[in-house]
């Protein structure tokens, strides 16, 4: 790992230092996935000011390289758990951005059939099993689903793992503590990666965390841990990669950090009135969009045309989204008790406010 | 029939269906090694090995959300969290994952887990360790809640809430383990979110569940000696809620007490009398009593803690005079 990270990283704009051996069209496709993702993050935050996304809704903006290079880290039978800051992740894994729109919209046709919303992304059929909106509540979970990885089959190249994200502030609940010693003392498949972009809500990390370089807190469970910088792209990939594989061959639990920024408040609503300018100042200093740009314009990678295109090729796939989510039926209320319980039982309550509760002949 | 323990008929079943499936698995605190606290899991470590037997660190939160997550791959955990007291320190996961995975990611993921716990008093346990937080989960949806009275049930529902799909909180109760009933042999399911006639009667019923229904049977036997009929519901399953059957023996007898075990206000019997009320209010001959534990963290002295929770005394004076009260007498 020590040739891929920088345990002293702390996220500035960093592009190209690592990616001298990369392929053009691999660096390409990272950085297309990068766009569509700010692309749109933007578009949702503006169809949460025109009232077509309600409750809360957080956004990747800022975290575009730490999500992709994540994502690029991760075979397609690998499963993924997240917090609720999961737009990017679902769109990376493989969701149809139309359908990822239509949960925000909270139509028929979105990856939850809209009964999700921002916070709960999820599809068995890329192996994502949730987006998770309470802090720490998908560790245990996810910490759960990489016990049963080793009910599947043995350790090897060619086995599952199991990837579970989670915020800087998560890392102070208890349950990451009790999800941390289980993977330890059961040797579980399970990458647990903070991304870390310095506020949980409006606290910094070093207000919160007694251990503010949070990937050495897997020590407590002799964990092994690395901190990233989360604005490389394929530094991230990298470091999750090696530690993807460590976990699918020898079962060991790993505890990455790759430091990041968010660019806007921790949800759309967020003013951001407790943070400093500088604050924002770095994070749009550390934008790692404009920072991959300039660096694949200057080795020739893109031309001014070429990065004019992927932008509208973004802009047209999100566009097509919001269209997708806008014509799709909204859920029907006669639906409303279809998934109260996976097995029917007898004496179900199904019944709306005001309708009598006990039918009697 | 064999006559068999309530503790028996729970480790017959965990070793009946670890056998059938080689899904099922068992995890929690000193299961294994220690065979549980109240012993329900005896033997099985040495019979099904660790990995089917899984014991855990003292981390309720960490192993029942692992439970919730194994279920998500398709595995049917049964956890056991020691007593329902320590179950609140699950409570984020029993109830804002277990309850919601299904229903809130559109039903692309069944939660087929059984969560094992005893509750009840008694036992001079104290304040914090005889609780009976059984109607915490059976308010919320999205869970089932199961509280057998006799080891027949015990056999017959927790071999259903294994194999059903759905979280199912399986609410034993510490002064249940050592009794006796007859046990069918051979397998046995007993349908979830059914309530039975434990005992028929006409004159009044007494609607109960757990340990408070195996009370309401043994006052009802001992009444009917005084020529008194007592009708009792055990519920069986407080989430779904079966109101039905505690709707139609209220019309028969027309008169309703309901024992419980759990705090008075806001209790199973708020919601039974509410029920009753909806169901069967023209039948009614008086208001319905509901017998439960005071309302205070029950203490540690024996005095003190019999005088809080309710017993075959309360509910036969509470019986006399629901039977007073309405010219049963005369």
């Amino acid at each position: 790992m020590a040739d891929t990270t920088d345990t002293t990283a702390d996220g500035g704009a960093a592009a190209g230092a690592s990616w001298d051996n990369e392929q053009s069209e691999v660096l390409l496709d990272y950085y297309r996935q990068m766009v569509l993702i700010r692309t749109f993050e933007q578009t949702a935050s503006e169809m949460y000011k025109r009232a077509k996304i309600g409750g809360y809704c957080h956004l990747n903006s800022g975290e575009e390289a730490t999500v992709v290079g994540l994502m690029a880290a991760l075979e397609r039978r690998d499963y993924l758990f997240t917090n609720y800051r999961d737009h990017g992740y679902a769109l990376c894994r493989g969701m149809e951005p139309g359908a990822v729109m239509a949960e925000l919209f909270g139509k028929s046709t979105g990856v939850a059939r809209g009964l999700g919303g921002s916070m709960h992304m999820f599809d068995t059929e890329v192996r994502m099993l949730g987006g998770y909106g309470v802090v720490g509540g998908q560790l245990p979970v996810a910490t759960g689903a990489a016990l049963a990885l080793t009910y599947r089959g043995e350790a090897g190249t060619e086995a599952e793992a199991l990837m579970c994200q989670l915020g800087d502030g998560t890392t102070n609940i208890g349950a990451f503590h009790e999800s941390l010693n289980l993977a330890a003392i059961w040797d579980l498949p399970i990458v647990y990666v903070i991304v870390n972009n310095r506020l949980g809500m409006g606290t910094s990390v070093e207000a919160a965390s007694g251990e503010p370089e949070l990937y050495k807190r897997g020590a407590s469970y002799r964990m092994e841990g690395d901190r990233v910088d989360g604005n490389d792209v394929v530094a991230v990939r990298e470091a999750a990669a090696a530690a993807m594989h460590r976990a699918r061959t020898e079962r060991k639990p790993f505890l990455l950090e790759a430091m990041s920024y968010r660019l806007k408040g921790h949800s759309v609503v967020d003013p951001e009135r407790y943070r400093s300018s500088e604050s924002s100042e770095e994070a749009k200093e550390s934008d790692p969009l404009p920072a991959m740009r300039d660096w694949l314009l200057a080795q020739g990678v893109l031309d001014e045309d070429k990065a004019d295109q992927i932008e509208s090729d973004a802009d047209q796939q999100v566009d097509d989204a919001v269209s997708f989510a806008d014509s799709s039926p909204d859920p029907d209320p006669a639906d409303l008790f279809d998934y109260s319980y996976a097995t029917d039982v007898a004496n179900a309550p199904h019944t709306l406010p005001g309708e009598p509760v006990v039918e009697m002949p | 029939m064999p006559v068999i323990t309530y503790r028996q008929a729970l480790n017959d079943t965990l070793r009946a269906e670890l056998t059938r499936d080689e899904n099922v698995f068992l995890i929690g605190e000193e299961i294994g090694q220690f065979e549980g606290s109240y012993k329900i899991t005896a033997g099985l470590l040495d019979e099904f090995g660790p990995t089917r037997v899984r014991d855990t660190p003292i981390a309720e939160e960490g192993f029942v959300g692992a439970a919730i997550g194994a279920a998500m791959m398709g595995l049917r955990p049964v956890a056991e969290i020691m007593t329902i007291n320590f179950s609140l320190i699950a409570m984020d996961q029993i109830v804002n994952h277990a309850a919601k995975i299904y229903g809130m990611f559109g039903g692309q993921t069944p939660v087929p887990m059984v969560i094992r716990t005893p509750g009840g008093g008694g036992q001079q346990l104290g304040a914090t360790h005889s609780q009976n937080l059984e109607v915490w989960y059976a308010h919320v949806p999205g869970l089932k809640v199961v509280a057998p009275s006799t080891p027949a049930d015990a056999k017959g529902l927790l071999t259903a809430a294994i194999r059903d799909d759905d979280p199912v909180i399986f609410l034993e109760n510490l002064s249940l383990y050592n009794t006796k009933g007859e046990v069918p042999d051979g397998e046995q399911v007993t349908e979830i979110g059914k309530a039975a006639i434990a005992k028929e009667g006409t004159d009044i019923t007494v609607i109960a569940y757990s340990r408070a229904s195996v009370i309401a049977v043994e006052t009802a036997r001992k009444l009917e000696e005084e020529g008194i009929s007592v009708e009792v519901v055990d519920l069986r399953s407080l989430r779904p809620l079966d109101r039905q059957t505690v709707c139609e023996s209220v019309r028969k007898t027309s008169r309703a007490v309901v024992l419980e075990d759990d705090w008075l206000s806001y209790g199973v019997g708020a919601e039974i009398s509410a029920t009753v009320m909806e169901g069967a209010f023209d039948y009614l001959d008086a208001p319905v009593r509901r017998v439960a534990a005071a309302e205070v963290p029950l203490p540690y002295a024996k005095p003190m803690e019999t005088a809080a929770l309710p017993d075959a005394q309360d509910l036969t004076k509470v019986i006399r005079e629901q039977l007073e009260a309405t010219s049963f007498f005369r």
